[in-house]
């Protein structure tokens, strides 16, 4: 079904929205989305929503095993204590991806902003995966105690600009970075460390990026044409 | 299992919204346009503040300093008028045209005069021995009105601009000020969520200068410093508000030190020691003399801003990027917002968008002879 956005405040959208899925709907498509607020947050049944235009920020929040697909770019704090399910964005993304993450996927085909992976986590078999297909601004992975957080570096709309920024990793206690060809050794925060990527790794990060290439049709070949290295914390304690 | 909800999930959203834009070739955009921008981003606001600046809406009086007052009695008015008629030739003065509206409650009253420095003997005396410019003249009287004149306010003072902002959501404040009849080539609008500062109508933002005006968003914990740091210059803070001083800092910084936007923009937003450690010498030179000159400058805490002046817009960020901020271009004209969608609301398909760098200006200039 198709629900046209336009000029619909946050309220009335999500509105519709959580009615719609509440009726079965199986995919919803929304047309002219511009800033709404909170799309998809807490739907906790598989539902695909499609969004034709920018999403406003907290998309996906909460959610719990819903699909959302944004053709364009996507605002701040997507997948904020997202539990299950998947965000893919066509475009780029703003500040605080994947805030608290649990479970689920967050695929940026673009740049991503600062904080992305802020304080991630893991448990059992939750274990959520954020891959940014472009660059990274500061402080990505910041906190981060669990899941998995990829930077590719390749789909940017800004080649000038260095792969990722400042303060990379500062006070991860867990989980696991992969970055496609090196990392800026001057600008790791201090607490963590260059690993490499042993087979059984390598194998888990194929799996992933499988899927990511399938979201964008892009050629795996390519992605995988270039080595990743691995970061990870030197220590399990958050403020050593 | 009966799961109640432990408290209401009905969250306020808290935050500032801010959205500007310049032509840079000069073109005159009408006040709808910044006025759609900034009421998409309603639920950044909660009504306790909202304003415009625009620039080219004067063009009548390119030479006059245009002053919009805010009264909050007639006694502030009669004062005020008493005090520029003894140091400003009039040339015009006028109500600032505003409707009534349901949305605006209990609001000041609004004049504006469009004036120059009357040759009074102070007056040659500031000029001929203080090595004093009319702006330092101009600023020295909006300092004392401000100060002096109890319930008067100077909202505006800069050639070929003007401010207008008050209590109420922004879209209800464009509608008060009749902005929709106003057309100019930069505008900037601000949305407010005061935390801990007072909503009243001088605490609205944009806050104003000569020419300069400033939007922000964020929390500036550095204002002590900054205020006493200002006050010896002769700037005096009574606004109860916590912007003011970025735009006193940056008439300091730029018209009366000479620093250029970039230069202050680093003295504002200074890059931290470990990575001014880590430049080539003549930068890390650069940077460690800003930092040591201007340390009582740095503004301290999470912030965007834009920056507007008649020779162009300008956007920063904190140097951590605690606050949004995204731009675009579209032919001659640089968009600035806290949300990427209140560009897309004016400016549907824009040539490249992009969020910068925390501490990073983005300065887009009027070309020469555009206005």
């Amino acid at each position: 079904m198709k629900i046209d956005a336009k000029g619909v405040y946050y309220r009335e959208l999500n509105q519709k929205i959580r009615e719609a899925v509440a009726g079965g709907a199986e995919s919803i498509e929304l047309m002219n989305v511009n800033g709404q607020y909170f799309i998809g947050d807490g739907i906790n049944r598989p539902v695909t929503i499609t969004i034709h235009g920018v999403p406003g920020n907290d998309l996906g929040a909460f959610m719990n095993g819903a699909t959302i697909i944004v053709k364009e770019n996507g605002q701040d704090n997507i997948g904020n204590t997202m539990n299950a399910g998947k965000v893919v964005v066509h475009g780029h993304a703003g500040d605080v991806l994947g805030y608290g993450m649990r479970g689920g996927r967050v695929h940026i085909l673009k740049d991503v902003g600062y904080r992305v992976g802020i304080h991630m986590k893991s448990f059992d078999e939750n274990k959520p995966v954020l891959i940014a297909g472009g660059k990274a601004g500061d402080f990505f992975g910041e906190y981060m105690a669990g899941g998995v957080l990829i930077l590719l570096g390749m789909y940017t709309d800004d080649p000038e600009k260095p792969k990722h920024g400042f303060r990379f990793g500062t006070g991860m206690h867990g989980g696991v970075i992969y970055i496609r060809g090196a990392v800026d050794e001057t600008k790791l925060s201090r607490e963590v460390g260059i690993f490499p990527v042993t087979q059984e790794d390598q194998q888990e990060l194929e799996g992933y990026l499988k899927d990511f290439c399938k979201d964008f049709r892009l050629d795996l070949k390519e992605v995988l044409s270039e080595p990743f290295i691995k970061v990870l914390p030197k220590s399990k304690r958050p403020s050593k | 299992m009966n799961m109640k909800p432990t408290h209401n999930f009905e969250k306020d959203i808290s935050n500032c919204g801010l959205t500007g834009f310049i032509s840079t070739s000069g073109t005159l955009v009408e006040g709808s346009v910044i006025i759609k921008s900034i009421a998409l981003m309603y639920d950044r606001g909660n009504g306790l503040g909202g304003g415009f600046a625009a620039y080219g809406i004067y063009p009548d009086y390119p030479d006059y300093f245009a002053f919009h007052l805010m009264y909050e009695n007639s006694m502030a008015q009669q004062l005020t008028e008493e005090y520029l008629e003894q140091f400003f030739f009039i040339e015009q003065q006028e109500d600032i045209p505003t409707r009534r509206t349901p949305a605006i409650v209990n609001p000041p009253s609004f004049k504006r005069y469009f004036i120059k420095p009357m040759e009074t003997p102070e007056y040659k005396e500031a000029i001929e021995f203080q090595n004093m410019t009319d702006e330092d003249i101009i600023v020295s009287h909006v300092m004392r009105i401000n100060l002096e004149i109890e319930g008067a306010f100077v909202v505006s003072s800069g050639k070929n601009m003007g401010a207008f902002k008050g209590v109420g959501y922004p879209e209800d404040i464009a509608e008060f000020f009749r902005l929709e009849e106003y057309q100019g080539h930069i505008w900037t609008a601000h949305n407010r969520f005061p935390t801990n500062t007072p909503g009243w109508w001088g605490g609205a933002h944009p806050f104003t200068l000569l020419d300069w005006s400033i939007v922000h968003n964020g929390e500036i914990s550095s204002y002590g410093i900054n205020k006493r740091y200002l006050e010896m210059y002769g700037y005096l803070c009574t606004m109860l508000t916590d912007t003011e001083v970025v735009t006193y800092m940056l008439d300091l910084l730029i018209r009366k030190h000479g620093l250029t936007p970039e230069l202050a923009s680093l003295a504002l937003a200074a890059p931290f020691w470990d990575m001014i450690d880590t430049l080539p010498t003549d930068e890390r030179e650069l940077l460690t003399a800003i930092r040591q000159v201007y340390g009582s400058g740095l503004l301290n805490g999470p912030f965007a801003i834009l920056f507007a002046s008649n020779e162009g817009l300008i956007g920063l960020n904190d140097r951590v990027k605690l606050r949004p901020l995204v731009c675009a271009t579209k032919g001659d004209f640089v968009y600035m917002a806290s949300e990427e969608a209140a560009i897309r609301e004016i400016c549907p398909s824009p040539d490249r968008v992009w969020s910068p760098r925390g501490g990073e200006p983005v300065i887009a200039r009027l070309q020469n002879g555009a206005v």
